[in-house]
């Protein structure tokens, strides 16, 4: 082979792979973006009904119920504007809280209620779920109403 | 006082610092041996300073000196001692801190075993190094001091977060940033090699036994990381594609890339840019991973910082100095010359798949790491990437990679013969063939995915042992201890460190397949099984610790009727900060590992349980220390410690390449550089 056709050749090939490589990459990406929405946008039908997504604000005081076997638990997630429910079976991460920030993940049922694999709550009392404070603040400009004392909201 | 010495000896460290990253730079470029040789002097009494800065804080920790406000936020006169100490690097001032320390021991390190190398060129590496610490320790007096005072002082501290409160955290950060700052070295010598315009076949192996250190760090660094999690978080899960994490695996991945192009540049004198390049590349996703996890922009559960100041510093930082090592990169260039030519088919074409795939595979970690955050900078709201996009990446970008581990350190440089390359192989793919069938069945049932694991793992060890095996063969030694001895360490270091991948991958492989886990409602009296185990809630107790109380579970397991053990999970409260905190308790064995936590009293007898079965989990962290001490063997080889090579000694390519083995006899290093053979 004539050094110019090899040459030829592996770059051809290096195209490909790369190619292969990067429509892979996108297609993995593409399928596994898991978006945010707030109870607010849950309320205004923005959010999808058949795919994931994430749910952040905090949960509301007094909501958290547990049914008998104590392994499924129901509990709501405000924004301070909407709220809505949230099921989920497992235990719950060390922070969750009543009052206190929370991001769930999973998917919105026909009745209205988010059926949730996934409930994270980070690892700092006074951290707030990026998302969460996210929320609040959204929930609170839509609103116009002068925003609520909460301590974990400074941060 | 002791912390206005700290501050003080911090100052006089940046002066230090300002005098090494200048005068030896400008002493090189106009060529005045005076000013050279202060680059050692300067280096070193600038690595005394920030020690005694440390030091000061350290002992303002270990005095609960409350009136210093990084002290008070991080600790907590009932903390412990030795967390005490360890709180020093629990927060983002002190760890910033270690940073510019771990920097300047790499820089005392460089002026140390550099006798061998020509003055401007350690004068230029030190230099460089010292222009980063510049960088950093303005970061730190600037935005982020951790001896200011706060008046009144507090009365009591904050405490650290508990989750911290771990022996893996005492080495898991130090070790980390020895890694990510040890890529500072290969930076430095790859832009003093760009600006000398000697990126040759001797700077890749001055480069070598550097690039190795700190990945080895790195390597144990991140196995550190992810056992903490493991055993801390109380979820089981050992990797959760997070971003902190992911800011530690792609330099890693880059490391990795750089250790192989780097033996390209050494014995064949090829990939000389592309080497310079990844060296760049590796620091700028070092620089990138400090970004990421200090200046807070991410939501996850190590972004302690947030304060928009030192995000602007470290983004200014950051494009400086890559934007500058790229354009001295684009402008030197040009002038180093392509390397040797090869055949599609030989040991060249091997590894440049390799460092193709490892990059495709840190862009694809990048990708999912800066897209949420790119996003939410724009405003077009948040997302998240979760764990199965990379899973989906990862694996079909490694598999060929990995697949290449086992061709690669068997083919020929520069030209090999693909038949004979099967040939050789054909044992080694029958046996993996036959134990990707049989393994699996032994362990319970064959799924294709842990099928091909195990095809991947055998593959590597098996073509490992041909390829020692085959050198051993060669070797006109009469005797098999004389073959065995006349190998070199680097040599042992490489397979190693391969088989290393192969038990890290038996680990994930058989733990992904495996594994089971069940969240339980349990009273006292209570039993639950899992894969054969019995696991039998006996008492919940509480129990009071140094600065939390603690409910304590005991739960018994058997195993057909025979005891196993008995293991203790926690629920803890810390008193300080009102955390609670999971405490798993682990029952490690050689081939699995059961992991029993707490998870809340769901009514006034009984809590929930979460236990695991977790076959083969360890073998993840053994297989990377195994890496590592395969690249530690690699760093001590002899070769390295030769004290000639102040000049590149051109070798004959022809030699090189009809020699069957592949590294070259230890102590006689064989450097190709340029050749300009064609064929025809």
């Amino acid at each position: 082979m004539k050094a110019r056709t090899k040459r030829g050749v592996a770059i051809v090939v290096g195209l490909v792979t790369l190619g292969i490589a990067a429509a892979l990459v996108l297609n993995a990406f593409q399928s596994n973006l898991v978006f945010f929405f707030s109870p607010s946008q849950i309320a205004a039908n923005e959010a999808p009904r058949e795919r994931s997504f994430r749910l952040g604000g905090l949960v509301e005081q007094g909501s958290l119920k547990r049914d008998t076997s104590g392994l499924t638990v129901t509990f709501v997630v405000t924004d301070l504007a909407k709220t809505i429910p949230v099921t989920y079976t497992g235990l719950l991460p060390d922070l969750f809280k009543e009052g206190k920030g929370v991001v769930a993940q999973g998917k919105l049922g026909a009745d209205g209620m988010f059926r949730a694999d996934q409930v994270l709550a980070k690892h700092d009392e006074n951290y707030m779920p990026p998302e969460a404070a996210e929320a609040l603040k959204n929930a609170q400009a839509g609103k116009g109403a002068p925003m609520k004392s909460n301590e974990a909201m400074t941060k | 006082m002791t912390a206005e010495l700290g501050h003080f000896a911090l100052i006089l460290a940046l002066v230090l610092a300002l005098v090494q990253a200048i005068v030896p730079l400008v002493g090189a470029s106009t060529g005045r041996p005076a000013w050279m040789a202060l680059a050692r002097p300067a280096a070193r009494g600038q690595f005394l300073f920030i020690a005694i800065a440390f030091a000061c804080l350290t002992r303002a920790f270990i005095d609960n000196d409350f009136s210093v406000l990084y002290v008070a936020e991080h600790s907590n006169s009932l903390l412990p001692v030795v967390y005490r100490v360890t709180a020093v690097w629990g927060g983002h001032e002190g760890s910033i801190l270690l940073w510019a320390l771990i920097l300047a021991l790499w820089t005392v390190a460089v002026s140390l075993f550099s006798r061998h190398l020509p003055e401007p060129m350690v004068a230029r590496i030190i230099g460089i190094m010292g222009l980063i610490s510049v960088g950093f320790l303005l970061f730190t007096l600037f935005t982020s001091n951790p001896f200011e005072r706060m008046l009144p002082g507090a009365v009591e501290g904050k405490d650290l977060n508990p989750l911290l409160q771990d022996p893996g955290m005492v080495i898991h950060p130090p070790m980390l940033y020895m890694g990510y700052v040890g890529s500072t070295v290969a930076f430095a010598f790859a832009l003093s090699a760009l600006i000398s315009g000697r990126l040759d076949a001797a700077w890749a192996r001055w480069s070598r036994p550097w690039v190795t250190t700190a990945w080895c760090f790195l390597t144990v660094g991140i196995a550190l990381g992810s056992g903490w999690a493991y055993y801390e978080l109380g979820w089981g899960g050992w990797w959760f594609w997070d971003p902190v994490e992911n800011a530690s695996f792609m330099p890693w991945l880059a490391g990795t890339a750089l250790m192989h192009s780097l033996a390209v540049t050494e014995k064949r004198g090829g990939f000389k840019m592309w080497t310079a390049l990844l060296a760049i590349i590796a620091f700028s996703l070092s620089l990138l991973g400090t970004f990421l996890v200090r200046s807070g922009v991410l939501s996850s559960v190590h972004a302690f910082a947030t304060d928009p100041a030192r995000g602007v510093f470290i983004l200014g930082f950051l494009v400086v100095v890559i934007g500058g090592s790229l354009a001295l990169f684009a402008w030197r260039a040009p002038s180093v010359g392509t390397g040797g030519s090869f055949e599609m088919v030989s040991r060249e074409s091997a590894l440049l798949a390799n460092n193709v795939l490892l990059l495709v595979a840190t862009a694809a970690v990048l990708l999912g790491t800066l897209y949420p955050l790119l996003i939410d900078a724009l405003g077009m709201g948040k997302l998240s990437v979760g764990p199965p996009y990379f899973e989906a990446v990862f694996v079909p970008l490694m598999a060929p990679a990995l697949f290449l581990m086992g061709i690669g350190p068997i083919t020929r440089w520069k030209q090999a013969n693909a038949i004979d390359i099967a040939r050789r192989l054909r044992w080694a793919g029958g046996v993996s063939f036959v134990s990707a069938i049989v393994a699996p069945l032994l362990l319970g049932h064959w799924t294709p995915m842990v099928g091909f694991g195990v095809l991947l793992a055998a593959w590597i060890v098996t073509t490992a042992a041909t390829n020692l095996i085959g050198r051993l063969r060669e070797h006109p030694a009469p005797t098999l201890r004389a073959k065995l001895a006349a190998q070199p360490g680097s040599y042992y270091g490489m397979l190693l460190a391969h088989c290393g991948m192969a038990v890290f991958i038996i680990g994930v492989t058989l733990v992904k397949g495996y594994e089971t886990e069940k969240d339980l409602r349990m009273e006292v009296g209570d039993t639950a099984t899992i894969a054969g185990y019995t696991f039998r809630l006996d008492a919940i107790r509480e129990r009071a610790g140094p600065n939390y109380n603690a409910a304590q579970g005991t739960l018994t397991v058997t195993r057909d009727g025979q005891p196993v053990t008995v293991m203790h999970p926690e629920k803890r409260l810390y008193t300080a900060t009102k955390t609670p905190m999971t405490e798993a308790a682990i029952d490690t064995g050689f081939t699995r590992d059961l992991y029993a936590s707490l998870g809340e009293p769901v009514s006034r007898t009984a809590w929930s349980v979460r236990i695991h079965h977790k076959p083969f989990i360890d073998w993840i962290w053994f297989g990377c220390l195994l890496m590592a001490l395969g690249g530690l063997m690699a760093v001590l080889d002899r070769r390295y410690r030769s004290v000639r090579s102040t000049a590149p000694q051109p070798a004959q390519p022809a030699q090189a390449a009809s020699s069957a083995s592949s590294a070259p006899a230890s102590g006689t290093p064989a450097l190709v550089v340029r050749t300009s053979t064609r064929v025809p």
